[in-house]
């Protein structure tokens, strides 16, 4: 404060002027030194946010140049192989954006690549923020608002790819058509009041053109400001750490560390599309030709989200049934509807049914390592197992070529890896958790093992173990021990039938298995007596360390206790940094 | 927390300034090994980070003029060939690569500056419960028993159902204008959707055109292991008239020939004609298009789902998600020697529905 530049000045005043009318002093002392904590992890969600104003930014100047509409034309620009062609406005216009207008490609290409990002960022973010426990108290609303999210980023992304009306766009969205055509009673109706009749008719590309770009992702901007302002009240969860509680945010200020850090982050996201959509070719539309209803090209993929929704078509078995006149199309009803459905709204309904299950009605702002929540980490390792194989089953004409297999094999395969891999991935997990929170117990009672091996004078041989660092410590210790709920009881002591026996029981049972095997913490003291003993083994080693000529030692025999010259403890590190400048 | 104000802010800052951890609102973290970096105890390393975070700056403003100059210089048919990418329009290249690398270089500068300038201590701030406070909570039940007692909303039942009512059925209208997003032409007024799907452009006698050229075709013209697709003849003139593709989509067939020792059931009898024979190129599954055909085996494979059909099979299913075999058209020649449709087909052709039955 001692100068102020009038860039500041001004800045002052503004902010006066702006406060004296909305009162936004008030909300800037709040905010400006809002602290954040830090975790790479915390990115993915930056991403999706990041890729989703690129995806705006670049998808409005779209709009200036791409003619939704499927009046046919004769193709008169640029691109020689079409010229003369009969095709829609819809898809002449999306050749023009990618020959004849300067940087209409670059703006095509960045709009494809930064929606991929997009929805692949969302899914990665919410991987993070199930695994870690982010979802609990009090974040579950910010969890359904990420799904619905995630669902809106799937439509947005079909709606898109269906506009060019090229011969790809046009196959995806006669499967749509087919898809809704199988829905019981009102299928035909909603198809022929979609397309305005028959399919492909006139009339859908305008219509889809609406829902593009204005409704979905308007209501994806309305949805995103919402997470944002719940992330911005209820503070960033964060991860375990020296200082790290439930009832503190441990970190860096908003301003200046995460205007810039955030800052210069949403830039690098730009800057990366923007290069990735110069340099790599995605979506190549005038390779596929215009659409018509009479053509394919094998080998038809649609984007890598709708990949699992492609697989269970491909892989459900053609089981279809006609009750009273009326046909039920399974072989696509299930797949493509019940599938998702029971998907979005599992996942949706999560945090609800795991706060059930186990009671937890605490609010939690630290976050679970995953071998630390066994079961759930389990059940999210088998739900990507499940999505992965269905994303399989929708590259199987790819990999049937790839590595020359039968294509009728995989999907056998599928058929019967479904329902029997995911069962298995989810008992490995568990175990492998399980595993891991055994070795974090063995470190709290016994240390770390060095891996060195010392010999004590009167001949024994030990293992050096070192106590814990500070940050290790914090971070292992974070576990709490979960007790499931207690079983009920048939009758109370005066012997009253207990009304609810079988839905406690119900609930009982799965919570036990939810927090079944979990390896108890060891009590302060046995990890103070752990870490005590480890230290008495450093102590050991210690005149070693002091030994005038212990490089020469070392060297001798064998040197594994340290490099010679580098330092030993964190003083002699920070010296050494400083000398060498 | 310390407000932040223009007004008082210069009176406290000194304070603020002496001890850099405590700022206002929160407190260093105790026991956290804090390691100097180079900039923190090497003015030269300082100013080599801000050179570097300057330079970034300045580099990122050349290549937006490199981009303006690209976009004006370079010629939008330009092809030229870059390694591992192929031929590629060079435009698209120049331009993606200057517009990329100015934005990407904005951002390293800023995470440059923040992590070798700024400080790197961490910090930290207390969470306060997300409950509202009792004081808070009481009033607004108080508010909300003020403003039910004050409507008559509990005491006035009528009110409140035919208001309840009122709002249920106001959204109908809005429902009902949805109706004209479909409009039927004058062909098919009065038609339901069902019927619509299950006819298409095949007659008695319409003439089998190949696809494309629109030349009738002659049983010669295929020869035994052979595959045409091909619509009837009087497409063209409807497609003219409608100015879409939906008859195409219906009307789109495959001709195979094989030899007539091979078919081993058609849908009718003597629907094919001397061994050839006529199916939907429509996929009974989701209705993707189908022209994957393997001579030896007959069969038809769909590229979209791989739902396969044995063709001297009467178009059965023999793999994949599909439930119904592939209708067959039934066709013979007429006076002049050409491949006609006997009849419309049998059956409604591509996906299922619900009152297909």
């Amino acid at each position: 404060m001692t100068t102020t530049s009038p860039v500041e000045k001004a800045g002052g005043a503004t902010a006066t002027y702006v406060d004296q009318r909305i009162g936004s002093n008030k909300f800037l002392s709040r905010n400006l030194g809002k602290v954040f904590p830090e975790h790479w992890s915390f990115m993915l969600g930056e991403i999706a946010l990041y890729s989703f104003i690129v995806v705006l930014l670049t998808g409005v100047f779209l709009t200036l140049w791409f003619k939704p509409s499927m009046v046919e034309v004769i193709y008169d620009g640029s691109y020689v192989p079409l010229q003369g062609v009969k095709m829609s406005e819809a898809y002449a216009s999306s050749l023009d954006i990618s020959f004849d207008i300067r940087g209409g490609l670059l703006l095509r290409q960045m709009h494809h690549w930064s929606a991929l990002i997009f929805i692949a960022a969302m899914a990665v973010h919410m991987f993070r923020v199930f695994f870690t426990g982010a979802f609990r108290k009090p974040r579950e609303f910010n969890w359904i608002i990420g799904i619905v999210l995630t669902t809106l980023g799937l439509l947005a992304g079909f709606s898109g790819y269906s506009l060019p009306d090229d011969l790809l766009s046009g196959t995806g969205l006669q499967i749509a058509r087919g898809i809704m055509q199988a829905a019981p009673i009102v299928g035909t109706w909603a198809a022929f009041l979609l397309f305005d009749g028959e399919f492909p008719g006139t009339e859908f590309i305008s219509r889809l053109y609406g829902v593009h770009i204005l409704l979905i992702p308007g209501i994806i901007l309305a949805l995103v400001t919402v997470h944002l302002m719940l992330v911005w009240t209820q503070k960033h969860t964060q991860f375990p750490g020296p200082g790290r509680t439930n009832d503190n945010v441990v970190g860096y200020p908003l301003l200046p560390i995460y205007m810039a850090k955030a800052g210069g982050f949403f830039f690098v996201v730009f800057g990366i599309i923007a290069l990735v959509g110069g340099l790599v070719t995605v979506n190549p539309i005038w390779i596929f030709g215009p659409y018509t209803p009479d053509q394919v090209s094998a080998g038809s993929q649609p984007d890598w989200y709708i990949g699992f929704l492609d697989g269970a078509l491909r892989v459900m078995p053609n089981i279809e049934s006609v009750i009273f006149g009326w046909t039920i199309s399974w072989n696509i009803m299930i797949p493509a509807m019940i599938l998702p459905g029971i998907l979005f709204t599992a996942a949706g309904l999560y945090p609800f049914i795991e706060a059930w299950v186990t009671g937890d009605k605490r609010e939690h702002n630290l976050l679970d390592r995953p071998r630390n929540a066994p079961t759930r980490t389990a059940f999210g390792m088998m739900a990507i197992v499940f999505y992965a194989l269905l994303w399989v089953g929708g590259a199987n004409d790819i990999i049937a070529v790839a590595f020359d297999l039968s294509i009728n094999s995989i999907i056998w395969f599928l058929r019967v890896a479904l329902f029997v891999v995911p069962p298995i991935v989810f008992v490995v997990t568990r175990r492998t958790c399980l595993s891991l929170q055994r070795r974090d117990r063995e470190k709290l009672l016994h240390g770390y093992e060095s891996g060195r091996i010392l010999r004590l004078p009167h001949g024994e041989f030990i293992e050096v173990h070192q106590p814990l660092s500070v940050k290790d410590m914090a971070v292992i210790t974070s576990k709490t021990d979960h007790v499931a709920l207690p079983a009920p009881e048939k009758a109370d002591a005066d012997g009253v039938r207990n009304k609810h026996y079988r839905w406690q029981m119900m609930r009982h049972r799965l919570s036990s298995f939810f927090y079944g095997q979990n390896i108890p913490q060891p009590s302060m003291a046995e990890i103070e007596a752990g870490q005590h003993h480890a230290a008495h083994d450093a102590e050991l080693e210690a005149p070693l360390h002091d030994y005038e000529d212990a490089d020469e030692l070392r060297r001798a025999h064998g040197g594994v206790l340290h490099h010679p010259g580098m330092a030993e403890t964190n003083t002699e590190q920070i010296e050494q940094d400083r000398s060498q400048h | 927390m310390t407000e932040i104000s223009p007004r008082e802010g210069h009176s406290d800052a000194s304070a603020h300034e002496v001890a850099r951890p405590a700022k206002p609102g929160y407190s260093p973290v105790a026991d956290v090994p804090h390691r100097p970096r180079a900039t923190d105890v090497d003015p030269k390393a300082a100013r080599r980070a801000e050179r570097q975070v300057a330079s970034m700056f300045l580099l990122s403003m050349l290549f937006v003029v490199l981009f303006v100059v690209a976009y004006v210089a370079i010629d939008k048919t330009t092809v030229v060939y870059i390694p591992v990418m192929g031929d590629v329009g060079a435009s698209n290249v120049a331009l993606g690569f200057t517009f990329g690398v100015a934005i990407l270089l904005i951002g390293t500068a800023a995470i440059q500056w923040s992590k070798k300038l700024m400080p790197d201590v961490e910090v930290v701030q207390e969470r306060h419960d997300q409950l509202s406070p009792r004081r808070a909570t009481a009033e607004a039940a108080a508010n909300y028993e003020r403003g039910k007692d004050e409507s008559g909303f509990a005491r006035f039942k009528l009110i409140r159902r035919t208001l309840i009512g009122a709002l249920v059925v106001f959204p109908i209208p809005m429902v009902v204008l949805l109706r004209d997003l479909w409009v039927p032409t004058e062909a098919d007024e009065g038609k339901s959707p069902a019927d619509i799907l299950s006819t298409t452009l095949w007659t008695e006698g319409s003439r089998i055109v190949s696809d494309g050229t629109y030349a009738p075709v002659k049983p010669e013209d295929l020869p035994v292991g052979g595959l045409i697709s091909a619509v009837p003849e009087d497409l063209r003139e409807v497609e003219e008239v409608t100015e879409n593709l939906n008859a195409r989509g219906k009307a789109a067939i495959i001709l195979v020939r094989m030899d007539p020792s091979e078919i081993r059931a058609q849908q009718g009898d003597g629907w094919d004609y001397q061994g050839i024979l006529a199916y939907s190129k429509i996929c009974t599954h989701v209705g993707c298009p189908i022209a994957l055909y393997e001579q030896r085996t007959h069969h038809l494979l769909c590229p979209c789902h791989q739902s396969t059909f044995d063709l001297a099979d009467a178009g059965n299913v023999v793999f994949g998600p599909a439930a119904r075999r592939m209708p067959q058209l039934p066709i013979g020649v007429d006076e002049e020697g050409y491949l006609v449709a006997l009849s419309d087909f049998a059956e409604p052709i591509g996906p299922s529905f619900w009152e297909r039955g």
